[in-house]
């Protein structure tokens, strides 16, 4: 059993989130400028991001809202894009140390982002309350607080600039897929047929009723399950207590 | 209705559908998952969204579709070099500036 005091976890996972964190600055930059060129107070466009934490789903659902769609479609359509913390979060489950508190959980269940999963669920070792706590810090920070720089300042930035930041997140998802893909046939395998569904279900014209939301949890579910099938995860490679160094998760 | 007062309201109901997901999950599964089947899924299931988040949609980032096709090559051989996620997001937002000014 591995020995942890709820400070040392707490500074690992605050080191582990100081990359997201920062990354998040220039995702939410974009969004802050966006945001208030749609027409939502600077204010509100900071209180979103706090809120939500969350990159596809607050874009899309601010769009929705700024277009003046109903309650209806708007939250119908976060939750679509959102669904995917269901499958990211119950997977989490399986990586939490025993015991982690009801109310703990709770807690660090709202900074479950895209990229605080990957780091987590790649961890080498089990993942407790005071880990995730420090790991969703900086993020929930940067996120912010990129936000509140880019509303505030979006107006002054040159055009071309803001435009070219409109890349930053798809760049974050290419930095934690790649390492672990270049390792691990199997999890290549998983991208790739995620890739050729989603681009099946955006091309083909019998598909065209499937929206963006569904289209990427058809994929997910779809790549997942084939994979699972016909590359099994090994006991010892998923065992928690066995801190393997030929672990495939890699470091991101 | 009130602009402010609606936008307040669909924020509400846009944090509410987010954190529901991410909580329920974590608080409902306390067990250990016994398939192997089932483990095996979750364990591929992050690379998998990922993935499909970003492709094709990367390649409409920005107006000019050359700029960002070079932009995700950039960000693909910075990745593959095991570059940090800042490194990663930095090259490929500065390529696609650079493209555009040509």
């Amino acid at each position: 059993m591995f020995q942890t005091t709820e400070a040392g976890e707490f500074k690992d996972g605050f080191k582990k989130g100081i990359p997201i964190g920062v990354g998040y600055l220039a995702v939410s930059f974009t969004f802050g400028i966006w945001a208030v060129e749609g027409g939502v107070p600077i204010w509100m466009a900071i209180v979103i991001s706090l809120s939500n934490l969350t990159s596809a789903g607050q874009f899309a659902g601010t769009g929705l809202m700024v277009a003046g769609a109903s309650l209806f479609e708007i939250g119908l359509s976060v939750f679509v894009i959102n669904i995917r913390y269901m499958l990211m979060s119950l997977a989490l489950t399986q990586k939490l140390r025993p015991g982690t508190k009801f109310i703990q959980k709770l807690i660090f269940g709202f900074g479950v982002t895209d990229e605080v999963f990957a780091i987590a669920s790649t961890r080498e070792r089990e993942v407790t309350a005071h880990y995730m706590y420090g790991l969703i810090s900086t993020p929930i920070i940067g996120w912010t607080l990129g936000t509140a720089l880019g509303a505030i300042t979006g107006s002054i930035l040159p055009e071309r600039l803001a435009d070219a930041m409109g890349i930053a997140l798809y760049a974050m998802f290419i930095a934690i897929i790649v390492p672990p893909a270049k390792k691990s046939l199997p999890i290549l395998g998983a991208i790739l047929i995620s890739i050729a569904i989603t681009c099946a279900l955006k091309y083909i014209p019998v598909f065209s009723f499937i929206t963006d939301g569904f289209a990427m949890i058809i994929a997910t579910i779809a790549a997942s399950a084939v994979m699972a099938a016909i590359a099994p995860v090994n006991e010892a490679k998923e065992n928690k207590e066995a801190e393997s160094p030929s672990y495939e998760g890699g470091s991101v | 209705m009130n602009k402010i007062l609606a936008y307040t309201i669909a924020v509400i109901v846009m944090a509410l559908v987010t954190y529901i997901p991410r909580a329920l999950p974590l608080t409902l599964f306390t067990k250990q998952i016994k398939s192997r089947f089932i483990r095996s899924f979750l364990y591929y299931v992050p690379y998998a969204v990922l993935a499909s988040l970003t492709f094709p949609a990367i390649f409409y980032c920005t107006d000019n579709p050359v700029a960002a096709l070079v932009g995700t090559i950039v960000a693909l051989v910075l990745a593959f070099f095991k570059g940090s996620l800042v490194l990663v997001a930095a090259g490929a937002v500065l390529s696609i500036f650079i493209v555009n000014l040509l």
